[in-house]
């Protein structure tokens, strides 16, 4: 019988020695969630990588692929066949096949690369690929043999069972979501944060994410459009915890106690102090922002520094050294941008001063908030009022 | 919940609703069916286009049933173009229309059709001195709105309509009546209107219901071609469960109509007074009160982001629009406004309040309260921004 799999590549997880098992058993489970609603398959741990198989032996490749691509952790995935009988006749036909309905439109060169992990099989590699090869390049018309520089490789993998694909399809690479720790990401909405966050997710931190809520100066679409760049998130990194924060008392709080062009950066550190506070709690170990340097007034290196001074967590800022087109790029790379854009108002753009200031003093700014003598109460009053959304 | 939002939609009554359901499950027969069943529903067709025929003084057959407003201007607009492309290619229009209107007639430019667009005053009138002006021999469409979504203003039907047709008999006068069929007493022959589209969910029907009035002999094309149902004007399986239940809400609407407006106009100026002798710096974009369409009252309050506004006054279970609700998610000012020569920090802060006859001035006296909280709040916060 042949049976359509996906082959699951994966890469950096491979050489972490001892942890691997814990590794691939995360990159399971999230394979699992994003194909669990398109059908009855299960994921299989073969020697170096992952096979994604159905019960009856079929597979819609177009509706499975998108859904393994998009986790971090996978290099590439290879939709091909699996054989129980691995004679050589069958290898021939199986392979014959499979190129027949994946390589046929067009012209193509074209070799053949055996992997033999069964040292009994009584043929070597390179006999089988020749075998193979000759069998395939006699039957099709629309081959030639290129064994440099071929576009296409078909791949004999001999194991428990025998595996054969010719297609390589690149991912986005990256780490297992949780095999480097947990952040906490502050999510508003725009273009930026959700860029940052997906960075750093995809070194293998898992993300929660906190959003500001400030109604009626915020609305329910604003707050629709985070959750809704939280779930796109979520196809990355398997599941995405939001913590949406009333936030309204506290920027009205802020707006009447501070001096108004450093309103701003009093804002972010109110809310960089709710987000590690989180952070505390969910046994989380640093926070991720999508600031990049010079953007706006507040992301200046003084801004940056007055901001980050109010906490001890590290917080990554990703997007630092980046364009705002290159983030963009990544914005529409993974789906985020198109729900980015949606026209409503955050909790950033309604409080802004009309001229902030943009080189801040930490030492002042530290000794003006000394003076707000509400303020905790008010961010711990924010904090227990949290609304939680799991994606 | 206090709806003052009904310009944006309405609830469907329960009798329509009823109809409808009673209709879908008993009545389901195609009405093109040549069984005795298809003749009983078509049957049914046509006795709610007679009741909606009945209101506006027509003849049953001219009462095309569309899904809406948006259909009703398009097939209005882009078949009148396609029949009557070889009598001429200038159109006139207004610039406080609606999009369904607008966004056509754009395409048409694009098409080598010259339009003309009426200013209004600061009311939203139109002059129909330059309406007059404007007619042409080629002017095969004059299209205004009969009363508009954002502020409400009605214009002289009777004087355009006669204006329109003593310069140019051969101008096919169309007007987009979504926000006034089931409010304004409409006589399309006085008016001497050729083309009206209606929309049932403005008035208490359900979404998706509405129809076009098109005067007999007319040469315009159809917007869909297939069965040839409708006489062959607007193909496609007839809908007789909406059908009943848009000309069940007509005959409500119509029944006490002068009781609704009355009652309407109460509300009204319960509101507006509430919110002039209480809050400073707010003005009616549109016609002064006395004189003015019940249904919409679109106030300007100064310094104030209507959004926030709106929100705000959802947070207390009232609900509104911001400039018209079809615009509401885009960021741009209103063209309605504008073109009434509405400054914009009036503009930002507009708020449009729309009632039905199920409204209550104790309703109208809440939602001031809530203002009066409300708006010194919002205008504190707006005023340290500057």
């Amino acid at each position: 019988m042949v049976e359509k799999v996906l082959i699951v590549k994966y890469g950096e997880i491979a050489t972490r020695g001892n942890n691997r098992h814990i590794f691939t058993g995360k990159l399971v489970k999230a394979i699992r969630k994003n194909i669990d609603s398109e059908g009855d398959f299960y994921v299989v741990k073969e020697q170096g990588r992952l096979i994604i198989e159905s019960r009856n032996g079929e597979m819609d490749f177009d509706r499975i692929i998108p859904k393994v691509t998009p986790i971090f952790g996978i290099i590439a995935v290879c939709p091909g066949v699996k054989v129980k009988d691995q004679s050589i006749e069958n290898i021939r036909e199986v392979a014959l096949n499979h190129m027949r309905e994946h390589c046929s439109d067009k012209n193509y060169t074209f070799k053949v690369e055996t992997k033999r992990s069964d040292k009994r099989y009584p043929m070597s590699s390179r006999e089988v690929s020749a075998d193979v090869g000759g069998y395939v390049f006699n039957s099709m018309d629309n081959l030639t043999v290129d064994v440099h520089n071929p576009e296409i490789v078909l791949n004999v993998e001999l194991r428990n069972d025998a595996y054969i694909y010719s297609k390589l399809i690149k991912t986005f690479g990256g780490l297992p979501v949780g095999s480097s720790g947990k952040a906490v990401a502050l999510l508003s909405g725009g273009i930026d944060s959700p860029v940052a966050t997906w960075l750093i997710a995809k070194r293998g931190v898992e993300m929660e994410a906190v959003y500001f809520h400030s109604p009626p100066y915020t609305s329910e679409w604003a707050k629709q459009k985070v959750c809704d760049l939280a779930e796109r998130l979520a196809c990355f990194t398997g599941s995405i915890k939001l913590h949406v924060v009333p936030f309204t008392d506290v920027q009205l709080y802020l707006l009447d106690n501070v001096p108004h062009d450093k309103l701003t950066i009093f804002l972010k550190r109110a809310m960089v102090r709710v987000a590690e506070n989180i952070a505390e709690r969910e046994n989380a170990q640093g926070l991720v922002t999508g600031d990049s340097v010079g953007q706006v007034a507040s992301q200046t290196m003084q801004g940056l520094h007055a901001i980050s001074s109010v906490c001890k967590m590290p917080i990554l800022r990703p997007l630092s050294g980046m364009d705002k087109q290159e983030i963009v790029d990544i914005a529409k790379k993974i789906g985020t941008f198109d729900i980015s854009i949606r026209p409503y108002e955050d909790c950033c753009t309604i409080f802004v001063a009309k001229h902030p200031e943009t080189k801040p003093k930490t030492s002042i700014i530290e000794k003006i908030e000394s003076k707000l003598t509400d303020l905790d109460g008010l961010l711990e009053k924010a904090v227990e009022n949290i609304e939680v959304f799991e994606y | 919940m206090i709806y003052f939002d009904n310009s944006a939609t309405t609830k469907t009554l329960e009798s329509s609703a009823e109809i409808m359901k009673n209709v879908l499950v008993d009545q389901y027969f195609n009405p093109a069916s040549a069984s005795k069943k298809g003749l009983e529903t078509s049957e049914l067709i046509r006795n709610s286009a007679k009741s909606i025929a009945n209101v506006i003084n027509c003849d049953y057959e001219e009462i095309y049933f569309t899904s809406g407003g948006t259909e009703g201007d398009n097939w209005a607009i882009f078949g009148t173009a396609k029949g009557y492309a070889r009598s001429g290619k200038h159109i006139i229009t207004t610039k406080t229309e609606h999009p369904a209107v607008l966004e056509p007639l754009k395409i048409l430019e694009s098409e080598g059709f010259e339009v003309s667009y009426l200013s209004v005053d600061e009311k939203g009138y139109i002059n129909i001195d330059e309406l007059e002006s404007l007619i042409r021999k080629d002017t095969i469409l004059v299209s205004i709105i009969f009363s508009n979504n954002e502020t409400g203003t009605v214009q002289d039907m009777e004087r355009i309509g006669s204006v329109i047709k003593s310069k140019n008999p051969e101008t096919i006068f169309h007007t987009d009546a979504v926000q006034s069929f089931g409010k304004c007493l409409i006589d399309v022959k006085k008016m001497k209107i050729d083309i009206l589209t209606a929309s049932g969910h403005k008035f208490n029907a359900p979404k998706g219901t509405g129809f076009n009035y098109m005067k007999k002999g007319l040469k315009v094309k159809p917007l869909v071609y297939g069965g040839g149902q409708q006489r062959g004007q607007r193909s496609g399986t007839e809908n007789p469960a909406m059908a009943m239940a848009l000309a069940d809400a007509v005959v409500n609407a119509y029944e006490n109509l002068e009781n609704s407006n009355n009652s309407v106009m109460q509300v009204k100026e319960a509101l507006w007074y509430g919110i002039v002798e209480n809050i400073p710096d707010v003005k009616i974009n549109g016609e002064e009160i006395g004189n003015s369409n019940p249904y919409v009252l679109n106030v300007g309050f100064k310094n104030i982001r209507s959004e926030v506004l709106l929100h705000a006054l959802e947070e207390k279970d009232i609900y509104v629009s911001a400039g018209s609700a079809c615009d509401s998610r885009k960021k741009s000012l209103s063209n309605v406004l504008l073109a009434m020569g509405v400054t914009e920090d009036f503009i930002e802060g507009s708020i449009r309040f729309s009632f039905s006859r199920f409204n209550t001035v104790s309703e109208a006296l809440k939602c001031v309260e809530a203002l009066c909280s409300i708006v010194p709040m919002l205008r504190r916060v707006q005023m340290m921004r500057r």
